[in-house]
């Protein structure tokens, strides 16, 4: 399975692209070029039109109207099959491997063998560590991918379409996975595949990222190119109001609350994950009225597991949590809600919403079986409609009424309507799991000022997410969240990003705090 | 009575009478072990056996020529496992529902052909037991393992073949993929539906064949629902063997014995109500799911149909 030595790719450029989906014109007469040797960032909120014009470039779809030039020769790319036949690779967000192969095998995937139809997975494997080694990315070719964390299945990907010669790489949000430390590393990586000739366009939405990576930037907002600059020539205010269209508040004000007595304590407390080994494993914590928890750590050390066992969804197997000093481990999430409970799920549209009921009714889900909402077993009509309508306005939730389908809200808006349920009743214990996940940076901000708003109700408040900067804004402390453990908990004041990143890492609060102080 | 069982020329019956009747397991469960591996659940297989096993049936009774009646099995039953794709991966049909609808088309079909064309049961002269030259002389093994029609030693060699493809060729390489992340293979340029289309097709041949080794090689008639239900298990057999052909090898070696076993209670006339004995690989069948699924991995796209750029 030997690729033919990489082409080089001076410049690609998409010309005049339109997409259109139905109801959304997702690409407007979009220009982007990149060059050899740069990385371009495409920067653009969720549902920009970042993705639609990424997939289009890997022949996923195919454009309404415009051009596709490669080195000034229009060209056609119908299939993925074709774009990598032109050089261009694409590493997705959700990565494209097959956890029960091992990485030779995944490589191998869709390329000719030397000896068809046999495999060849000796030769494969040889040209992986060679290539492995050019470009210092540590992989086994041997391991079976299922095996591998999330970093090191990013490297296969990549090393997948090295191998098939790309000289072009498309990397959609490459870093939503990876801890500060290790994004440090790709960032290496990146840069001496351009310093080596390839080029690069790197999605995202996160502005120091692309920052301190990319030559240019390419901001995209509503399906159209706002601007191309040069990085050096501008800054993370400028590149966030390019972005949303307005100014932005990058930084939420805080006042400071009077903290309250613990409300939520979670004592050893453990759970199995989804395949019935323990995900969560001893964890201890105490939130106090007023104050907001953050809990830190990369996708898949525990945290969903963690939100689903405090909200009911799960089963503890050992250890307890306590409720304004109920003893409420086990209850089920009725039964929860009543003691005061809020969840804000991290899958929004699985598990907290219903898509095709209405507004109202979705507002309505949790408390519709009490008063006011309900007297006995009917449900109280007009009281509802009240509810509803003042928390459509207060919350700024953007619907042409409380009779529309939810499904045809926008991902923030619908965001705001579980934060409007989950705050409504004024919970005593907030869990909200990546409250912003997949939000436009307008609902984030007025998500987070209600978040910090939320503790002067005399709220305890856990906030977990995987966005660093959010945790860090938010929080009054910051446990970080490492297989199942908590590696430790940083006063605010105190957490430095380094410090957080190595105990995402597994490394112990004292150690990593010595070894960055 | 009961140790009349354990007599050794019982035994020796039980085991051989164990390899010929794994015969339409083996196909059966091996052609569906490919479909299910690209991710189609085709619980059509028990309707695609009938038909095949009433087409191989009716041309040899017509011909009198066994290899001409396989032939006809073979086309049969691949056209049918074509019907199921087009169903399931052009139309992306939900899979459990459209099975069910070629079962009972391959049931009703096979029934009626068979009430117009030779309205009784008749007999034909099937594939001839082949005693293979000095291994057949072994005592013992040569009688369990080397006195059966050619079928049944395609069937078992069948299993080495199908592990090779799956585990060292390109093709299964494509096949494993599609099943378990049919969104990767479509980005690396493999066509999911054409692997689908053509491990749903080997499938029913191979299920065509399975019926045909019995109306045609282990017992030389035709009735209505001459298979009773062996498809189904089959399709259980490949989850109870995990999806690798020495997995359903095993559980249909298993199943075939406990078929044997309940044979020669009532032949031996053991005073077992023969309603528990014909029961027993029905209740195996339950038992071994209920046990056995848990352990292995399934593909994870199996019976979800595959449409680019969801993800």
């Amino acid at each position: 399975m030997l690729t033919s030595a990489p082409h080089r790719i001076q410049r690609v450029e998409l010309r005049d692209i339109v997409k259109r989906f139905p109801g959304v014109l997702a690409n407007d007469h979009v220009n982007f070029e990149v060059q050899a040797g740069e990385v371009h960032a495409l920067l653009g909120e969720n549902g920009a039109g970042k993705t639609t014009l990424m997939r289009i470039l890997y022949g996923l779809y195919q454009p309404d109207e415009g051009q596709i030039l490669i080195d000034s020769r229009p060209v056609t790319i119908e299939s993925p099959a074709d774009s990598i036949r032109h050089g261009i690779g694409m590493i997705h967000q959700h990565f494209m491997l097959v956890p029960s192969l091992s990485v030779a095998a995944n490589v191998a995937l869709g390329l000719r063998s030397t000896r068809e139809p046999l495999l060849d997975l000796e030769v494969v494997k040889e040209r992986v560590r060679q290539l492995a080694e050019a470009y210092s990315m540590l992989v086994d070719p041997d391991a079976m991918l299922w095996q591998l964390a999330v970093g090191e299945q990013q490297r296969v990907e990549i090393l997948k379409s090295l191998y098939r010669g790309a000289a072009l790489l498309i990397l959609d949000e490459p870093t939503a996975v990876l801890t500060p430390q290790e994004v440090e590393e790709f960032f290496v990586t990146l840069r001496r595949m351009a310093d080596e000739g390839h080029a690069l366009i790197f999605i995202s939405h996160k502005l120091h990222e692309v920052l301190s990576i990319s030559d240019r930037v390419t901001v995209l907002r509503n399906g159209q190119v706002v601007k191309t600059l040069k990085t050096a020539d501008t800054n993370r205010q400028e590149l966030a109001r390019l972005m949303v269209g307005r100014e932005v508040l990058l930084r939420v004000k805080r006042k400071p609350v009077q903290l309250g007595p613990p409300r939520l304590v979670i004592q050893d407390l453990w759970a199995l994950g989804d395949k019935g080994l323990p995900a969560v494993r001893g964890v201890s914590l105490e939130v106090r009225a007023g104050e907001i928890l953050g809990i830190a750590g990369v996708s898949g050390n525990g945290q969903r597991e963690l939100a689903q066992t405090l909200a009911g969804l799960r089963k503890a197997t050992q250890g307890r949590v306590l409720i304004d000093g109920d003893d409420v481990t086990g209850w089920a999430p009725d039964r929860l809600i009543a003691q005061g409970l809020s969840y804000i799920p991290e899958e929004r549209m699985e598990d907290g919403v219903i898509r095709d009921m209405t507004v109202e009714e979705n507002m309505m889900l949790e408390d519709h079986g009490r008063p006011p909402f309900a007297r006995g077993i009917f449900l109280n009509f007009s009281a509802i409609a009240e509810h509803c309508d003042r928390l459509i306005g207060d919350f700024e939730i953007k619907t042409p009424s409380r009779r529309t389908p939810l499904g045809n809200l926008s991902g923030g808006n619908i965001q705001k309507l579980i934060l409007a349920r989950s705050l409504s009743r004024t919970p005593s214990v907030l869990i909200a799991s990546q409250p912003t996940r997949g939000v436009d940076i307008g609902s984030t901000e007025y998500i987070h000022q209600r978040l910090i708003a939320q503790r002067e109700q005399g709220t305890a408040t856990v906030l977990i997410s995987e966005d660093l900067d959010e945790v860090r804004n938010l929080s009054d402390r910051i446990a970080v969240m490492y297989e199942g453990r908590i590696m430790g908990i940083v006063e605010r004041d105190e957490a430095t990003v380094e410090q957080l990143g190595l105990m995402m890492a597994g490394v112990p609060m004292e150690e990593a705090a010595g070894q960055t102080g | 009575m009961i140790q009349d069982l354990l007599a050794p020329a019982v035994l020796i019956g039980i085991a051989s009478s164990g390899i010929r009747l794994a015969t339409p397991y083996l196909y059966a469960t091996i052609g569906e072990t490919f479909g299910q591996l690209s991710g189609v659940l085709n619980l059509g297989v028990e309707g695609i056996m009938l038909m095949g096993a009433y087409s191989g049936f009716y041309v040899t009774f017509k011909t009198g020529n066994p290899v001409l009646g396989l032939l006809a099995a073979i086309v049969v039953g691949g056209l049918m496992g074509l019907g199921m794709a087009i169903i399931s991966v052009t139309f992306q049909a939900e899979q459990g529902i459209s099975g069910i609808g070629v079962y009972l088309f391959g049931l009703g079909m096979s029934d009626l052909l068979f009430q117009k064309s030779l309205g009784t049961v008749e007999t034909v002269s099937g594939f001839q037991p082949v005693e293979i030259p000095f291994l057949s002389q072994i005592p013992v093994l040569g009688q369990i393992f080397f006195r059966h029609n050619l079928l049944v030693y395609a069937a078992f060699l069948l299993v080495p073949v199908a592990w090779f493809v799956i585990n060292k060729t390109t093709w299964g390489l494509k096949i494993q993929a599609v099943g378990q992340n049919p969104a990767a293979a479509d980005a690396l340029g493999v066509s999911v539906s054409a692997v689908r289309y053509a491990t749903v097709t080997l499938g029913g041949v191979l299920s065509g064949i399975a019926g045909a080794s019995l109306s045609i090689g282990l017992l030389n008639v035709f009735q209505q629902n001459l298979t009773s239900g062996m498809g189904f298990i089959a399709v259980a057999l490949v989850y109870f063997g995990g999806w690798s052909p020495v997995g359903v090898l095993l559980g249909s070696l298993l199943f075939s014995l406990v078929n044997a076993l309940q044979n020669w209670v009532q032949v031996l006339g053991i005073p077992i109500p023969s309603d528990f004995a014909v029961m027993m690989p029905y209740v195996l069948t339950i038992l071994a799911l209920v046990f056995a699924v848990r352990k292995v991995t399934q593909p994870a796209a199996l019976t979800k149909p595959f449409e680019r750029g969801e993800g």
